[in-house]
């Protein structure tokens, strides 16, 4: 073994015991949280003009902010890119990375990382002129698709035509202004890439109630929270403060009527609100943790409406982000 | 007595001045030259109105959102709205006059240089901006708030990276290129390994290894700061490059001169910085300003690293929900702003050119 890398091993075991050190500890004495997000990413993680960030990863940094040091804006971002996300987090730069990152099995087990939910269902969608009176995926053989060059995009739309006996046509583009372009201009019938992108390319087209994002979804993209491993106290706050999002969308608590719920009857609300039990001791956070966290930041409707929802130019139905209840993925395990 | 009568003037012959002539000399001298002439005109006339009527003619000004921008040319309203995140980044607003104070005595800066003779108090001026400049954009002394470098961004970024890289790496390729220029073996030996490392690698590896491999080897606790390690990455690479301009320089100046100075009795130091190192350094001024002109432009590199300059906040800005679909409107805005840069420094070339030009013309 030569010095270089016994010297650089060395170094790679001191990261890894000051992590299991405690990020909890650290975050709380340095008065804020080291979180990673996507440089600029419509409405996940975008600045305002004021110079503000926010979207549904920035909220989700904010909602960790919430419930360890009780108030959400104590969070310092790290805008990363797709290739030094993962190095950041291991070298300690973030304490977790908020950054659309899909959570698949390689990721998981090989690279030293821990996923801790799924704060937004994406997948491969499809978009159509509404003129062509497309209504589902099944009726695009024959079509036209404009792709972004050297993305899996391209691998799953030859695989999902194959699979139903399809005839299609590609046209590939080096960037997506140019894939917008002509689509726009009718090089090409369709335009494929994951569901979350489409809407943003819709609200930039010149008539975006003339195009519709079809149903379909033929990829999974599980986007989501991601830590370190070696740090379970830090992974299950990470975890919890997400989920007590969805279970307080669940529960119909929102940041408006928080305090009026703080004094319901039901078992369930008291526990996540904190007045019962002790759900916030066993994170090693306040007994009001989630309290915090609907008050500041939201419950999981609440934010998906703020940044991607109907209202604001991206208009993402909830589809699969919808609760499980009405039929979505969205589950936040008991707070028991 | 014969009385000389001045005749009248004539005028030069018609098909010899004017428009008419200049054009017959310069662009429709051969038919070679005819066909380049019109090829030009063609493709200026297919680009040019068709770029005025979307930039200018068909273009919206005013307002202040995306829902004022109607017409079908360019909305240079979000320019306008984004302008001080392109210009400041981050920068708190309350604290953007520290950066305009550094602009202005930027300018009282190039004044100065300008009516002052004497070489000395050039350099002390210099300094003394360069210590103020950097005390105004970081703070922490004087009662200035500190602020962060993850606030930093834009333009203000651009300029930074791009100066400190300027500024610190032009005595380091000297001491540099005088290593390799040097008898003694040792130091020789270092300054080549070192030049022709730096220089078998690209800039953006050096940019990768120091914001994702630097970080690995410290313990945790002692995180470098991400644009320090940027600066000192583009600043030991510019370095080498640096390095090999002046010894350039410094081989055109003729043996004599070495010999010359040595005669007299010049030590090393003397003979170099008095003799040898400005003459060589003027024949190196249109390489090393070229050099630093495209320091200036690699500077958009540092987007790989999550560092938002100039050219990144294209992306930042159109990313807003609100402002969807304008990076053409930034990026174009951008390459006016990396255009008059880059023209300003190659014009300043030029006259710095023709001030040290000793030479009898």
């Amino acid at each position: 073994m030569t010095k270089f890398t016994k010297l650089s091993l060395a170094a790679l075991a001191l990261v890894g015991m000051s992590a299991t050190a405690g990020t909890l500890e650290d975050t709380k004495k340095q008065g804020f949280v080291k979180c990673g997000v996507h440089v600029s990413n419509a409405g996940f993680s975008e600045v305002t003009s004021g110079g503000e960030r926010k979207g549904m990863d920035v909220d989700g940094c904010r909602a960790v902010a919430a419930a360890v040091l009780g108030d959400a804006s104590k969070v310092k971002y790290t805008p990363l890119n797709a290739k030094e996300r993962f190095a950041a987090l291991s070298s300690g730069e973030i304490d977790v990375l908020y950054r659309g990152t899909t959570w698949t099995e390689t990721r998981d087990t090989s690279l030293g990382l821990n996923f801790a939910g799924v704060n937004y269902y994406d997948g491969q969608g499809f978009l159509v002129k509404n003129s062509d009176g497309i209504k589902n995926a099944a009726e695009l053989d024959g079509a036209t698709f404009c792709i972004q060059a050297g993305t899996t995009t391209e691998l799953n739309v030859a695989d999902y035509f194959r699979a139903n006996k399809m005839a299609y046509k590609v046209n590939t583009y080096d960037s997506n202004d140019q894939v917008i372009k002509s689509y726009e201009s009718g090089r090409c019938d369709v335009i494929t890439s994951d569901a979350s992108q489409l809407y943003g390319i819709r609200s930039t087209l010149k008539d975006p109630s003339g195009h519709t994002v079809l149903p379909e979804i033929i990829s999974k993209e599980p986007l989501g929270p991601v830590v370190r491993q070696g740090d379970d106290a830090w992974f299950n706050i990470i975890k919890w403060s997400y989920n007590a999002m969805v279970e307080a969308e669940e529960l119909g608590v929102t940041s408006q009527n928080v305090n009026k719920m703080k004094t319901s009857d039901s078992p369930a609300i008291k526990r996540l609100l904190g007045t019962e039990g002790n759900m916030g001791a066993n994170l090693g956070l306040s007994a009001d943790f989630a309290y915090n966290i609907i008050k500041q930041v939201g419950n999981y409707g609440e934010i998906f409406e703020r940044n991607i929802g109907m209202n604001t130019p991206l208009k993402m139905k909830r589809g699969l982000n919808d609760l499980w209840t009405r039929g979505g993925l969205q589950y936040s395990p008991p707070f028991r | 007595m014969a009385v000389h009568n001045q005749k009248a003037v004539r005028e030069a012959p018609a098909n010899t001045k004017g428009i008419i002539h200049w054009l017959q000399e310069n662009l429709f001298s051969t038919p070679s030259n005819i066909a380049l002439t019109l090829l030009g005109a063609y493709i200026i006339y297919s680009i040019l109105p068709p770029f005025l009527q979307w930039a200018y003619f068909d273009a919206n000004f005013a307002g202040d959102s995306k829902a004022q921008c109607t017409g079908d040319g360019a909305c240079w309203t979000f320019v306008k709205v984004k302008m001080d995140m392109f210009m400041y980044g981050f920068y708190p607003e309350d604290q953007v006059w520290r950066l305009q104070a550094g602009v202005v005595l930027f300018f009282l800066l190039i004044g100065f240089f300008y009516f002052s003779k004497s070489n000395k108090l050039k350099i002390i001026a210099f300094t003394s901006y360069m210590i103020v400049a950097i005390l105004l954009i970081t703070g922490g002394m004087f009662g200035l708030e500190v602020v962060e470098t993850d606030k930093w961004g834009g333009l203000m970024l651009t300029i930074v990276v791009a100066a400190v890289g300027i500024v610190f790496s032009f005595p380091i390729g000297i001491i540099l290129a005088f290593g390799r220029a040097s008898e003694l073996p040792i130091i020789k030996s270092i300054c080549i390994t070192y030049i022709e490392f730096i220089r078998g690698v690209p800039l953006i590896t050096i940019l990768f290894m120091s914001s994702v491999i630097l970080p690995l080897f410290f313990p945790e606790g002692i995180t470098f700061d991400k644009l320090l390690r940027a600066l000192i990455g583009i600043t030991l690479f510019q370095a080498a490059y640096v390095a090999e301009i002046i010894r350039g320089g410094l081989q055109s100046i003729p043996r004599g001169q070495y010999e010359a100075a040595d005669a007299i009795g010049l030590s090393y130091w003397q003979k170099m910085l008095l003799v040898i190192l400005p003459q060589a350094l003027k024949v190196a001024i249109p390489n090393l300003v070229g050099a630093f002109i495209s320091l200036f432009q690699d500077t958009t590199l540092v987007l790989i690293i999550g560092l938002l300059d100039l050219l990144s906040m294209v992306g930042v800005a159109a990313g807003d929900s609100a402002w969807l679909g304008m990076e053409t409107e930034g990026y174009v805005f951008v390459t006016f702003v990396f255009w008059a840069f880059c023209y300003g420094m190659s014009r300043y070339s030029n006259k710095l050119e023709k001030q040290f030009n000793t030479e009898l013309k």
